[in-house]
C-alpha cells in the first residue's frame, strides 16, 4: 500500500483484510487463466489446421493413366470424356509434357529427356461444390479406362477440416465458460466477504458512506486480486505452451498446439478480461447486497 | 431542523411511539429522558433516518426522509454527528482512523485535516491512544472517541445516545461543555440520557429543554427537571 496516495489507502482499509476469500480469488483467477490460455491455444491451433487442410482440399485431385503403349491415348480420351460427364467436377486439364517436366524438375533436374521415359499421362481436376462422388467416379474410370487411377488423397481430410473448425469454436466457447466460471467464483467470494462484514458495512452506512463508496472498497480489492492471479496463471500457461515440443508446419496436431507470431499477444488479454469479469461480478454482488440494508 | 408529524413506530408488535408530533428547531438543545426500553434510541434512530416510520412523517433539514434515496440518506448523515449507544467502531482500524472515518467516507483525505484531528483527540483525552484498536479501549474511552467522531465533520446537528453512560463526572462535564459550545455555534443538539445531574448542569450553562418519553408519547418534561 506504500505507493498509493494516503487517501486511497485509507478508503481501502475501511474493509478489514478478507484473507481467505481474497486468496481464493487469486487462486481461482490463476487457475482459470491457465486453462483459458490452453483453450485459446487449442482454438488458434485448430484454426490454423483447418486453414491448412482446407487449402489442401482445394487443391486439385489427379487422374493418372498408365497403360501399355498404344492404349494411352485412347484411355486418356476416355478419361477426359468421363470427367466431362461427371457432376461435381469443376474443371479438368490434361498436363502437357512441359507441365510434367516442371513437376519433375525439382527431383530430376531441368534437362530431363522426358520422351525417353515411360511417364504416365496426368489429368488435373478441381472439385466443384458440392463435390463429385468419389466411388462412382472410380468405378466409371475402371470401366472406361482400366489404366486410370484417381488420386484424391486430400479428400479424406474433409471431415477433419470440419472437426478442426468445430474444435476452434469449442476452444472459444471454453474461454467464455472459463470467464463465466471465474465471474461466478468471484461473485461467491465477494458475497462471502460482504456477508462476513455486515457490521462494518452498517457502521460505514451510519457515518455517511454511500453504497458506491462501500462497493468500491470491495470491488477494488477483488478486481486487483483477480487481475494479479490471472496474470500469474497466464504467465504459467504461456510458459507451458512455449515448452511444448515444436515441429515443422507439417507437424501433427499436437505439436502444432501453440501460438505463432502476433498470436502470442492474444493471451495477454486474459488478465484484462479477468479483471473486467471480477470488477463486474463484485460490483453487482455488492450493490445487490447493499440495497437490502438500511 | 427536525419535525415529527403524527409519527408512530413499532418493531412489529405494539406501537413503541404513537402519533408523536414535535419540532426541534435549529440551534436548540434538547435532552431526551425516559425509562429504559421506552424508545429513546428508537426516537433518535428515526432522527437520522436509520429507521423510517411506518406511519407519519419525519422531516430532517426540511426533507421528508421517506422520499430520500439511499445516497441522499448517506449525505444527510454527514450533516448529523451521532454518538451511538454501542459506539459502532471498525474494530480493525486504529482509533485515529476511526475518528476520521466520516471524512474518509465523504471522500476527503484525513491527512489534510491531521492537525484538527490530533487536536480533537487531545481534547477528548485520547492522544495517547491514537493507534489503539477500539476493542483495546475502555468503555469511557470508546464513548469519548465516539463523540470525537461525531463532531469531526463539523455537523449541523449532534445526536448523542447515553454519551456519559461510562464516564466519570469530570469527563461528563467536559463532554457537556463541548456540546454546549457546539450549540452556541448554532448546532442543534439532542442527547438521550438517564443522568439527571447532567441535565441540571446543562441547564445552568445553556437553554436546554427536556423531552420525556411516557405512554408512547414524547413530551416536554415538567419544571422539576
Ligand atoms: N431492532 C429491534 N427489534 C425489535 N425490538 C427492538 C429493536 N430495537 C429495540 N427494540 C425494543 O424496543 C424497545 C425500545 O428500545 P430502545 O432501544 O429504543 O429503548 P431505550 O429507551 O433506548 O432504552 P435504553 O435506555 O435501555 O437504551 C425495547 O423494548 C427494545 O427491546
Ligand atoms: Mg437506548
Amino acid at each position: 500500500m506504500a505507493g498509493l496516495p494516503r487517501g486511497i489507502a485509507a478508503r481501502d482499509r475501511v474493509v478489514p483484510p478478507t484473507g481467505f476469500t481474497v486468496r481464493l480469488t487469486v487462486f481461482a483467477a490463476a487457475a482459470m487463466a491457465f486453462l483459458a490460455v490452453f483453450a485459446l491455444a487449442l482454438s488458434m491451433a485448430s484454426d490454423r489446421l483447418a486453414e491448412r487442410w482446407s487449402q489442401a482440399l482445394a487443391r486439385s485431385a489427379t487422374v493418372r493413366i498408365s497403360a501399355p503403349e498404344g492404349q494411352v491415348e485412347a484411355q486418356t480420351e476416355a478419361v477426359l470424356k468421363v470427367l466431362a460427364e461427371t457432376p461435381g467436377v469443376a474443371s479438368f486439364r490434361r498436363l502437357s509434357r512441359e507441365d510434367q517436366a516442371a513437376l519433375l524438375a525439382p527431383w530430376l533436374g531441368p534437362d530431363l529427356p522426358l520422351d525417353a521415359l515411360p511417364l504416365p499421362e496426368l489429368v488435373e481436376l478441381t472439385e466443384a461444390d458440392p463435390g463429385y462422388d468419389s466411388e462412382g467416379l472410380r468405378l466409371r474410370l475402371a470401366a472406361e479406362a482400366p489404366g486410370a487411377v484417381l488420386d484424391d488423397h486430400a479428400r479424406w481430410r474433409r471431415p477433419l477440416v470440419e472437426a478442426a473448425a468445430r474444435l476452434q469454436w469449442l476452444g472459444l466457447i471454453s474461454v467464455l465458460l472459463i470467464g463465466a466460471t471465474l465471474a461466478a467464483m468471484v461473485t461467491l467470494a465477494a458475497q462471502a466477504a460482504l456477508a462476513a462484514n455486515g457490521q462494518v458495512i452498517r457502521t460505514l452506512r451510519l457515518v455517511g458512506a454511500t453504497d458506491a463508496f462501500i462497493a468500491r472498497a470491495f470491488v477494488r480489492r477483488f478486481t486487483v486480486r483477480a487481475a494479479w492471479g490471472a496474470l500469474m496463471g497466464t504467465g504459467a500457461g504461456l510458459l507451458a505452451v512455449a515448452l511444448m515440443p515444436r515441429s515443422s508446419v507439417e507437424g501433427g496436431f499436437l505439436t502444432g498446439l501453440g501460438f505463432t507470431g502476433a498470436g502470442w499477444m492474444v493471451p495477454l488479454a486474459v488478465p484484462a478480461l479477468a479483471a473486467v469479469a471480477a470488477f463486474l461480478a463484485t460490483r453487482l454482488a455488492a450493490f445487490r447486497m447493499l440495497r437490502r440494508l438500511t | 431542523m427536525i419535525a415529527f408529524s403524527d409519527v408512530s413506530y413499532s418493531y412489529g408488535g405494539d406501537n413503541l411511539l404513537s402519533n408523536v408530533s414535535l419540532e426541534l428547531p435549529q440551534g436548540s438543545f434538547h435532552f431526551l429522558t425516559g425509562p429504559s426500553g421506552a424508545g429513546k434510541t428508537t426516537f433518535l434512530r428515526l432522527c437520522y433516518a436509520d429507521l423510517i416510520a411506518a406511519s407519519g412523517r419525519v422531516d430532517v433539514f426540511g426533507q421528508d426522509v421517506r422520499g430520500l434515496s439511499r445516497d441522499a440518506i448517506a449525505h444527510l448523515r454527514r450533516r448529523v454527528g451521532v454518538v451511538h449507544q454501542d459506539c459502532q467502531f471498525l474494530d480493525h482500524l486504529p482509533l485515529r482512523e476511526n475518528v476520521a472515518l466520516p471524512i474518509t467516507v465523504a471522500g476527503g483525505n484525513p491527512e489534510e485535516e491531521a492537525r484538527d484531528l490530533d487536536e480533537l483527540l487531545e481534547w477528548v483525552g485520547l492522544s495517547g491512544h491514537r493507534d489503539a484498536l477500539p476493542p483495546q479501549l475502555s468503555g469511557g474511552e470508546r464513548q469519548r472517541a465516539a463523540l470525537a467522531r461525531a463532531v469531526v465533520m463539523a455537523p449541523d446537528m449532534v445526536i448523542a445516545d447515553e454519551p456519559t453512560g461510562n464516564l466519570d463526572w469530570e469527563m461528563s462535564l467536559r463532554l457537556l461543555r463541548l456540546l454546549t459550545e457546539l450549540n452556541r455555534m448554532g448546532k442543534t443538539v439532542l442527547i438521550a440520557t438517564h443522568d439527571l445531574n447532567l441535565i441540571r448542569a446543562a441547564k445552568q450553562q445553556t437553554q436546554a429543554r427536556v423531552l420525556r418519553i411516557r405512554d408512547r408519547q414524547v413530551q416536554p418534561a415538567g419544571a422539576d427537571l
